[in-house]
C-alpha cells in the first residue's frame, strides 16, 4: 500500500474533522474499504486511530474543565459490555464470512440515516434563517420517563440527578458501534446526551470524547488480541495526516457558515452512503473472493 | 526494485565442476546460489528476481529440437476460504465456501518460447507445470460439485491481481547452453520457502530438471511487528494505544505551542 496514499487519505479526512468538528471515523473507515483495506482490518486500525485523535481533542476540553468524568465513567460501564459485545458479534460473523457485509450494512443504514437527518435539518435552518434572520432552535427535553427510572446519581459537573440506566444503555449502543463500525459513536453519543439525558451542551463534547478514548481503546485490545487485525503502521500513518489535516481544517472552518457547513457534510455522508449501498446492490464483478483461514 | 541475483555458474565455472550424477542426463542444469533470500522490508515496494544458469554436457548438443527452458518459481501454499457472493433479497452476500486446502500464494512460470511449443500436454501433466495444472491438481474438495468453479476462481483473482502468472518467451537462452531470466514478484509477498524449479525440454519432452529454494522472510521492523502481533498480542495492542496517546498528547501540545506564539 502506498504511503503517501494513506498520509494524504489522512489529511483530507482529518481536513474534513477538523472542519465540521466530527471524529473523522465513519468517513475514513469507508474510505479503506475504497482502496481496498479489508473491512476487518479498516475496522479495528481505525479504532486505534481515534484513540489518538480523541485523546488529544479532550486534553483541550480538561484544560476548560468540560469534561464530566462522573458521567463519562457510568457510560463507560455500558461502553464496554457494549465493545465486549460487538467483537464476539464481528468475530463470530468473520467466521461465517459475513463480517464485510454486517459492516457495509451497518455504514448504510447509520450513514444514510444521519446523512439524511442532517440534510432536512440544515436545510431547515438556511430556510429559516433566510426568513427570519437566525432564531435559535427550541431546546425540547423529554425528562419525563428518565425520572422515573431507579439508581439515580447525582452528576455535578453536569448539574444532573439521574438515574444510571440510561448513560448505560448510551454506552452500550456506542460500545458495539465502535466494534462493529471502528467508529467513536460521537454522533450518535452527542445528540443521545443532549436530548435523552439532558447534558448541558459545554460538557457534552469533552465528555463524549474522554468516554471514545477508553471503549475505542478497548476495541483496539480486543480486535488485537482475537483478530491480530491491528496495523500499527497503517494506523501511524493515517494519524500522522489526521492531526496535521485537522489542524487545517479548523482554519477553513472559520470561515465557512454552520449551515453550509453541515449541508456540505450531509452531501459527502450521502454520498459515502450511496457507494457503499450501490456495491452491495450492483452485481460485482468477481462473485468469488479469497480469505485466509486464519491458520498461519 | 532491487536486483537479486540467484548467480550462476558462468561459462568458466563450468570447467571445474566435478562429475557428479550427469551419468543420469545427458543435459543438466548447473545453477549456484549466491543469493537465496528475499527480504521483506517495512518499505519492501516488490523485488525482480535474476535466474540465470547454464547446461552442462559431455555430448555435442543435439541438432534435432532446439534446447527450450521453463523456470516455475512457486510460493508456499496455505489453505484458502473461497467464498461465492450470490443475489439474496436484493443485495449481493456470500453463500457458499469451499475450503481449497493447498494453492500457492505466489506461482510464476517463465518459458523461453510459447508454452505450447516447450512443452506437451502429457509432460505438464507429468510435472505440473502450467498454472492450471499447478493448482488444480491440488485442489481440495473436489468432491463438492462446482467445487472446479472455486478453484478457477482462485487462479482467476491471483492472475488478477499479479501473483500467478505465465510469462512466455521470457527466458533467453544463448548458444542452446547459457540461459537467464527475471521474474518478478509482487510488494505483498507471503513469507516462506518458495519452490523454485528448472527444466530443459527438447521437442516438449523434459530432459532435465534441476530443483532449489528461494528463502522469502520478513526481516527488520516488519518481521518484528509481525512476531509480536501474533506472539504477543497483548503487548502489540498496548504499544498500539501507547503510539496512538503519544501521538494525539504530542498533536495537542505542538499546536497549542503555535497557537501560543
Amino acid at each position: 500500500m502506498n504511503a503517501f496514499l494513506l498520509l494524504g487519505l489522512g489529511g483530507m479526512v482529518g481536513v474534513l474533522s477538523g472542519m465540521f468538528g466530527v471524529g473523522g471515523g465513519f468517513l475514513m473507515t469507508p474510505l479503506l474499504f475504497f482502496i481496498g483495506i479489508p473491512p476487518a482490518v479498516a475496522v479495528a486500525t481505525e479504532a486505534n486511530q481515534i484513540v489518538a485523535s480523541s485523546f488529544s481533542g479532550v486534553l483541550a476540553h480538561f484544560r476548560r474543565r468540560t469534561v464530566d468524568i462522573k458521567m463519562g465513567m457510568v457510560l463507560q460501564v455500558g461502553g464496554l459490555i457494549g465493545a465486549a459485545l460487538g467483537v464476539v458479534v464481528f468475530n463470530h460473523l468473520k467466521a461465517l464470512g459475513q463480517v464485510d457485509l454486517l459492516v457495509k450494512l451497518c455504514y448504510v443504514v447509520f450513514l444514510g440515516v444521519v446523512g439524511g437527518l442532517m440534510f432536512i435539518e440544515s436545510l431547515n435552518a438556511i430556510r429559516k434563517s433566510k426568513k427570519t434572520g437566525g432564531a435559535a432552535p427550541a431546546a425540547h427535553r423529554q425528562r419525563g420517563w428518565i425520572h422515573a427510572l431507579p439508581f439515580k446519581m447525582r452528576f455535578r459537573t453536569s448539574g444532573l440527578y439521574i438515574s444510571v440506566i440510561p448513560p448505560i444503555l448510551v454506552g452500550v449502543c456506542v460500545g458495539i458501534l465502535a466494534a462493529i463500525m471502528g467508529v467513536g459513536g460521537g454522533f450518535i453519543m452527542v445528540p443521545a446526551m443532549i436530548y435523552i439525558l439532558g447534558m448541558p451542551t459545554k460538557v457534552v463534547v469533552g465528555t463524549s470524547l474522554f468516554q471514545i478514548i477508553l471503549v475505542t481503546g478497548f476495541t483496539t485490545m480486543l480486535h488485537a488480541t482475537t483478530n491480530y487485525t491491528v496495523d500499527i503502521v497503517l494506523a501511524v500513518l493515517l494519524l500522522i495526516g489526521g492531526v496535521i489535516g485537522a489542524q487545517i481544517g479548523t482554519r477553513i472552518g472559520v470561515y465557512m457558515k454552520a449551515e453550509q457547513l453541515r449541508i456540505l457534510l450531509a452531501l459527502m455522508v450521502i454520498a459515502v452512503c450511496a457507494k457503499l449501498g450501490l456495491d452491495l446492490l450492483l452485481q460485482p464483478a468477481e462473485l468469488f473472493s479469497l480469505g485466509d483461514t486464519g491458520g498461519h | 526494485m532491487r536486483k537479486l541475483l540467484l548467480s550462476a555458474a558462468t561459462a568458466a565455472a563450468l570447467a571445474l565442476l566435478p562429475h557428479s550424477a550427469a551419468q543420469a542426463a545427458k543435459e543438466e542444469v548447473v545453477l549456484g546460489l549466491s543469493q537465496d533470500r528475499v527480504a521483506i522490508t517495512a518499505t519492501f515496494d516488490g523485488s525482480e528476481i535474476l535466474i540465470f544458469g547454464a547446461v552442462k554436457r559431455e555430448t555435442p548438443i543435439p541438432s534435432d529440437e532446439p534446447l527450450q527452458v521453463i523456470v516455475t518459481v512457486s510460493g508456499p501454499a496455505p489453505s484458502v476460504m473461497v467464498r461465492r457472493k450470490e443475489k439474496k433479497l436484493g443485495i449481493w452476500v456470500n453463500v457458499d465456501s469451499v475450503l481449497v486446502d493447498s494453492a500457492p500464494a505466489f506461482y510464476a512460470v517463465a518459458t523461453s518460447a510459447p508454452f505450447d511449443t516447450v512443452l506437451t500436454d502429457t509432460e505438464d501433466l507429468r510435472y505440473r507445470v502450467s498454472i492450471e495444472r499447478a493448482i488444480r491438481s491440488v485442489g481440495a474438495a473436489m468432491h463438492i460439485r462446482g467445487a472446479q468453479d472455486f478453484a478457477d476462481a482462485v487462479v482467476r483473482i491471483r492472475e488478477k491481481d499479479g501473483f500467478y502468472s505465465l510469462r512466455e518467451d521470457t527466458v533467453a537462452v544463448d548458444e542452446q547452453t547459457l540461459f537467464r531470466t527475471a521474474i518478478k514478484m509482487p510488494a505483498d509477498l507471503t513469507e516462506g520457502d518458495y519452490q523454485t524449479r528448472i527444466f530443459l525440454t527438447r521437442g516438449g519432452e523434459v530432459v532435465s530438471q534441476y530443483e532449489t529454494t528461494i528463502d522469502v522472510r520478513k526481516v527488520g521492523l516488519e518481521r518484528f511487528l509481525f512476531a509480536l502481533s501474533r506472539e504477543q498480542p497483548f503487548l502489540y495492542g498496548l504499544m498500539s494505544l501507547a503510539i496512538a496517546i503519544a501521538a494525539g498528547w504530542g498533536a495537542s501540545a505542538a499546536f497549542s505551542l503555535l497557537r501560543n506564539r
